[in-house]
């Protein structure tokens, strides 16, 4: 065991965790607010819209993440360019990376995997609450902003922490596109250095602390709300 | 390639068309599916057992086991395992003075995502056995029977309705999952896809083709576990 290469690569470990966590917060944030929307269709929304909302969250779930991020990355990547003025524009240096088609595809991903949570949640709203609210006077989006959406992520929360742990441990495939993130700074140190078990055992340790980390800030905030059992 | 012709050639299952190489890949990805899904089973029935009979040391060493299987990214767990488990294997077998195996990439991968497997079947099987009620496995013993006996007619038949949700589940992960073998360079769909699309540069067509193919494979067997559902759990009465 030898792990003399950390004093050099630790500046480049610290960017790939960054980059790792960047991912992580992103499709999580974009991923739940795509969430709700698609959740909240599929629950109350007209009939066609919940038959597309229920098809996107089926072919998401049902198609490899990888999948998805190589359609993305390659297929669509190689479709941009054909856009006339794309290639000139600012947006460009932001398309041309690997970091956006797998921030694009992970929040794509984990939308579909949250709507399902969030849809059981919402189902899950005991009526009489919805109905006290209403009786009160609740225009639909108050009641919607003030009881049934706090009260179903509420529920949910326990099922959205470990939703985020599994986003976490996708993030690494983020390297088959060119991000450089925690995993492939671990494979280029392999390169590098030949090392091939040392790397690994320190990326495993960060996404260990990570996961540690997640678990403990949902116990908190599942803390918040005392539940009478 | 202007028109939808020439790109139904490309998909046709006949060379040079690249439609062959993709159902065998899916064909393969299957293969591996199945393969780890058994030895899934198998470690996940072992390892329920043990967490819920065995002894301390035993005990511990189960939980170390599924707690890091499930904390450490799968990516890295199959690179971590596919490398580490060819070169610890063949230096078990220096160790022995045995000559080293050249081990196949097709038992590789199902090794790999079978132990994968294993950690989340653990859990699921020792859920599943924990929800049956202890007055039938009573019921079993007070009639004389062995714990084996006692096994496979109460706790496998008793447990199987508790555990196919997540049997189910898993299966899904389980082909997915095998996607991530491309990684390390196994010819499953994922890899062949890739290949044919960096062969004819129809990047979009190829990789949408092969998401139909996993989603195919989602659907039908979502149909298949909801008739064994229902199989299992004839004669037993229907909630809600």
């Amino acid at each position: 065991m030898n792990f003399s290469w950390i004093f050099s690569y630790w500046p480049l470990l610290a960017a790939g965790a960054v980059q790792t966590v960047l991912l992580l917060v992103i499709s999580v944030g974009f991923g739940f607010v795509l969430a709700i929307g698609l959740a909240l269709t599929q629950v109350i929304g007209p009939r066609w819209l919940k038959v597309m909302a229920r098809g996107y969250c089926t072919c998401l779930r049902g198609t490899p993440l990888l999948i998805q991020l190589w359609l993305l990355y390659y297929g669509v990547g190689s479709l941009l360019p054909m856009i006339p003025g794309l290639r000139a524009s600012f947006l460009w240096p932001i398309l041309r990376e690997g970091f956006f088609f797998a921030a694009v595809s992970f929040t794509l991903n984990y939308a579909a995997y949250e709507a399902e949570v969030l849809r059981g949640a919402l189902l899950a709203v005991p009526k009489g609450e919805l109905e006290a609210g209403r009786s009160f006077g609740m225009s639909s989006w108050t009641l919607l902003r003030r009881i049934w959406l706090p009260r179903a992520i509420r529920i949910a929360l326990p099922t959205i922490a470990g939703e985020v742990v599994l986003q976490l441990k996708a993030t690494p495939l983020a390297f088959t596109v060119t991000v450089m993130d925690l995993y492939a700074v671990a494979y280029k140190v392999r390169q590098d250095t030949l090392l091939v078990y040392e790397p690994l055992m320190v990326v495993t340790v960060f996404y260990v602390c990570l996961t540690l980390i997640i678990t403990r800030a949902f116990k908190i905030v599942e803390a918040q709300v005392p539940v009478r059992r | 390639m202007s028109s939808t012709q020439s790109l139904l050639e490309l998909l046709s299952p006949y060379p040079p068309g690249w439609g062959g190489v993709l159902l065998a890949g899916a064909l393969s990805t299957v293969l591996i599916s199945l393969g780890a899904y058994f030895v899934g089973i198998v470690i996940g029935l072992t390892g329920a057992i043990g967490k819920l009979k065995g002894n301390r040391p035993v005990r511990f060493v189960l939980d170390l086991y599924t707690t890091a299987v499930r904390a450490i990214p799968e990516l890295i767990l199959i690179i971590g395992l596919y490398y580490a488990g060819t070169d610890g294997l063949n230096r078990i077998l220096l160790a022995l003075g045995l000559p080293a195996v050249e081990i196949n990439g097709f038992v590789a991968a199902v090794a790999v995502l079978g132990i994968v497997q294993g950690a989340y079947m653990t859990e699921v099987f020792r859920g599943a056995i924990l929800a049956i009620p202890v007055g039938q496995i009573e019921a079993a013993a007070a009639f004389g029977m062995r714990p084996r006996l006692r096994f496979r007619r109460i706790v496998l038949p008793a447990l199987m309705p508790n555990a196919l949700p997540g049997l189910a589940n898993l299966w899904m992960c389980v082909t997915k999952d095998s996607a991530l073998i491309a990684v390390v360079g196994y010819q499953e769909l994922a890899l062949a896809t890739r290949i044919a699309a960096g062969n004819t540069k129809h990047y979009f067509l190829f990789f949408l083709a092969s998401a139909a193919l996993y989603l195919a494979i989602t659907l039908l067997s979502n149909v298949l576990f909801s008739a064994l559902e229902t199989r299992f759990r004839r004669g037993q009465p229907k909630t809600a």
